[in-house]
C-alpha cells in the first residue's frame, strides 16, 4: 500500500525514499513557527548558551498574539524582548497584535502542502490542515531546531479517520472533534499522525479543516493532516502563496493506516464538552438545561471568519439574552476586517457581543479573564480547569453555531432551531 | 553492563512517574515518589543501572519533562516498553535517559537480571538466558544520550564548530 502522507513527508525531509512507523530520522525543517510567549524570551537564553544564531532566519516566523496587548510591566517586558528579536533577525515574517499564530501563519501564505513545519505550540497541528507535517515542541527543543534546522523524529503511526456523506446544517467541525474527542479520549490520537479524509472533509472550506486539524491536539495526535485538493491551492492562492504543484501530497488511494475509523457526518449532532475535558462531549441535548453567563467566541479553534459567520448566522436580528455576556475576539485583523466587510461584525453588535482584541485573550488566561462561579460556553478547544479564568469558573464548549445560540437562550442550546427559523430582519 | 528489571503493567502515565502534588519540589524530591502509586517501594529500591520494564503506552498524559528526568535521577539505566506516549519518549532521549520499544517486555519478571545493548536493540535476560530483541537507536541519538542529552549535546557539537 502506499505511504501515508505523514510518512512521505517525513521521507522527503530526511532525504530518503521511504520512511516506516517507528524508524528514527532526522528531519530538515522547512519552518519554524514561534509566539511572544514561548518564543525568544525563553529561546533565546538557550541560544546564547549554546552562542549560536538562528540557522535561517528566512524559515522562522515570530508571531505575538499571547500577551498582547500589553497591560502590566511583565507584558511590554515580554512584548520588548520579542520586538528587540524581530529586529535583531531578518526572519521571514514578523506579525505583532495581527491574530493568532495559527490563523496568521497560513493568512499571510507561509504554510504549503509538504512542508515539514515545526511550531512552540501545542496546537500546531493546524498546520495538518494544509498537508503539512506541523507538530508542536517545547521550548528546548525550538530552541534545538533554530540553532540547527534540524529535528529527530520517530516516524508515526497513521490513524486514518474517515467521515463519509455531508454534515447537517448548524454541524461543523468543531462538532465532529468533540464527537472524536468523547469516543476516543485525549489519548485517542496516541501521539501518532491523524489523517482526515472522506467526502464530509473534502466539502470542508480551509478555516474548518484548521479547525479539525487544530483540536488533534486535544485527541493527543502529533499532527493532524487533511491531503492538499483544489480548495488548499486556492486558499493559498488568495494568500499570495504560489500553490506550486502539490499533487505529490494528494490522496493517492489507499494508506497504510495503523487504525482506520469509519463515521457517518449526517448522523453527527452539535456536540458540548462539559468541565472539565474536551472528552467530556455529548450531544448538546444533554446539557441543554444548563444556565450560562458568558459565551466566548475566540480562539484559533472558534473565532476565524468562518466562525464568526456561524455566529452571525444565529445572531442576526436576534438580542443576547439579559444576564448573558457575549465576548468576541476575532482571531486575526484580517478575518475581522472582513468580516466587517461583510456586515458580519455589524450583526454581532447589534445582538449585543463585546469586542476584544485578536489574540489568545482569555483562552491564555490572559486579560479579562473569568470571574469565580461562572459558567461559560466557549468554541475555544479545551475547557481544563482553571484555564480561562477562576478554577471555580465552569467552561462548557461547544461550536460557534452553539456558542452563540446559547447566548441567544441563556441556556446551553441547539443551534439548529434557531438556524431553521432563520434570521430575524 | 547488567541491571535489575522492575516491571510494570500498561499504561503507566506522567502522573504515576511525577505525581503532580510533588511538581513544585526540586527532582531529587519528585523522585522518590516516582511509581510510588503502583509500587510504593520502587524509589528506595531502584539501584543505578536497573531497568525499567513495561507494557503498553509508557509515559502517556502530560508533556511534563520531570515524568523522564525523575526516572533518571534515580539512575535508571534505561526503560524497555512495548510503546510509549510520544511526548515522553522524545522529552527522555532529549534528557539523556534511553527508551526502547521491545514488544517482549512480557518475558522479563521482576527482578530479572537484564543487560541491554541500545546499538545493536540487543536485550539479554541473564537470569532466564533468553535474548530479546527491541528497536536499536540510531547512532545520533546514542551520540546524544551519551552527551546527557540534546542541551549538552549542542552545547558540545558548537563548542567543537567554534574551535575549528
Ligand atoms: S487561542 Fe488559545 S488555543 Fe489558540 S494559540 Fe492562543 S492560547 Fe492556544
Amino acid at each position: 500500500m502506499a505511504m501515508t502522507l505523514a510518512e512521505k513527508i517525513i521521507a522527503r525531509a530526511a532525504g530518503r525514499e521511504r520512511v516506516a512507523p517507528g524508524e528514527i530520522v532526522t528531519c530538515a525543517v522547512d519552518l519554524a513557527m514561534i509566539h511572544d510567549s514561548g518564543g525568544p524570551r525563553r529561546v533565546q537564553p538557550l541560544l546564547d548558551k549554546l552562542g549560536v544564531g538562528l540557522w535561517d532566519p528566512a524559515k522562522v516566523v515570530l508571531i505575538s498574539d499571547h500577551y498582547v496587548p500589553a497591560n502590566d510591566a511583565e507584558t511590554r517586558r515580554i512584548g520588548e524582548v520579542t520586538r528587540a528579536f524581530a529586529a535583531q533577525n531578518p526572519l521571514a515574517g514578523f506579525y505583532d497584535g495581527e491574530g493568532i499564530c495559527h490563523v496568521v501563519l497560513p493568512e499571510r501564505g507561509h504554510l504549503k502542502p509538504g512542508m515539514l513545519v515545526v511550531g512552540g505550540d501545542s496546537h500546531s497541528p493546524t498546520g495538518g490542515a494544509f498537508g503539512a507535517y506541523m507538530f508542536g515542541v517545547g521550548a528546548t527543543e525550538m530552541a534545538g531546531v533554530l540553532a540547527t534546522g534540524e529535528i529527530w523524529l520517530a516516524v508515526p503511526e497513521t490513524i486514518l479517520i474517515e467521515w463519509s456523506g455531508h454534515f447537517g446544517e448548524g454541524v461543523v467541525a468543531k462538532d465532529a472533534m468533540l464527537f472524536l474527542c468523547g469516543r476516543m479520549g485525549m489519548e485517542g490520537g496516541r501521539g501518532q499522525a491523524v489523517q482526515y479524509a472522506g467526502e464530509a472533509i473534502r466539502a470542508l472550506p480551509m478555516q474548518e479543516r484548521m479547525t479539525l486539524a487544530n483540536m488533534t491536539a486535544e485527541l493527543g495526535g502529533q499532527t493532524g493532516l487533511i491531503a492538499p485538493d483544489a480548495t488548499t491551492a486556492a486558499y493559498l492562492r488568495a494568500a499570495g502563496a504560489d500553490p506550486g504543484d502539490s499533487s505529490r501530497w494528494q490522496d493517492a488511494g489507499a494508506i497504510d493506516a495503523a487504525e482506520h475509523h469509519r463515521f457517518d457526518a449526517g448522523a453527527l449532532a452539535p456536540q458540548v464538552a462539559a468541565p472539565h475535558s474536551p472528552a467530556n462531549a455529548a450531544a448538546v441535548g444533554d446539557y441543554e438545561p444548563t444556565a450560562i453567563d458568558v459565551a466566548y467566541v475566540g480562539a484559533c479553534t472558534g473565532a476565524k471568519l468562518v466562525d464568526l459567520r456561524m455566529a452571525a448566522a444565529v445572531l442576526r436580528g436576534r438580542k443576547v439574552a439579559s444576564g448573558v455576556s457575549l465576548m468576541v475576539a476575532p482571531a486575526s485583523r484580517r478575518d475581522q476586517d472582513a468580516a466587517a466587510a461583510e456586515g458580519v461584525m455589524a450583526i454581532l453588535e447589534e445582538a449585543g457581543a463585546r469586542f476584544f482584541p485578536n489574540a489568545c485573550g482569555i483562552c491564555a488566561g490572559y486579560g479579562g479573564t473569568l470571574a469565580e462561579n461562572t459558567t461559560c460556553i466557549s468554541s475555544t478547544a479545551r475547557n481544563f480547569k482553571g484555564r480561562m479564568g477562576a478554577a471555580s469558573a465552569k467552561v462548557y464548549l461547544g461550536s460557534p453555531y452553539t456558542v452563540a445560540a446559547s447566548a441567544v437562550v441563556g441556556r446551553i442550546a441547539d443551534p439548529r432551531p434557531l438556524l431553521a427559523e432563520g434570521g430575524r430582519a | 553492563m547488567s541491571g535489575r528489571a522492575f516491571v510494570f503493567g500498561d499504561a503507566i502515565d506522567t502522573d504515576v512517574l511525577a505525581p503532580g502534588i510533588y511538581m513544585k519540589e526540586p527532582i531529587a524530591v519528585l523522585a522518590q515518589h516516582c511509581l510510588e502509586a503502583v509500587d510504593p517501594s520502587f524509589a528506595t529500591g531502584v539501584r543505578p543501572g536497573d531497568v525499567v520494564v513495561a507494557g503498553k503506552s509508557f509515559g502517556i498524559g502530560s508533556s511534563r519533562e520531570q515524568a523522564a528526568q525523575a526516572l533518571k535521577e534515580l539512575g535508571v539505566a534505561t526503560v524497555l516498553a512495548q510503546s510509549f506516549g510520544t511526548i515522553f519518549y522524545r522529552n527522555a532521549l532529549n534528557l539523556g535517559l534511553p527508551v526502547l520499544v521491545c514488544a517482549d517486555t512480557a518475558r522479563i519478571r521482576a527482578g530479572d537480571r537484564v543487560s541491554v545493548d541500545a546499538a545493536s536493540g540487543l536485550v539479554r535476560n541473564e537470569t532466564t538466558g533468553e535474548e530479546l530483541r527491541a528497536q536499536p537507536l540510531p547512532d545520533f541519538l546514542l551520540a546524544m544520550i551519551a552527551d546527557g542529552g540534546l542541551v549538552p549535546h549542542l552545547e558540545k557539537r558548537f563548542a567543537a564548530r567554534r574551535a575549528r
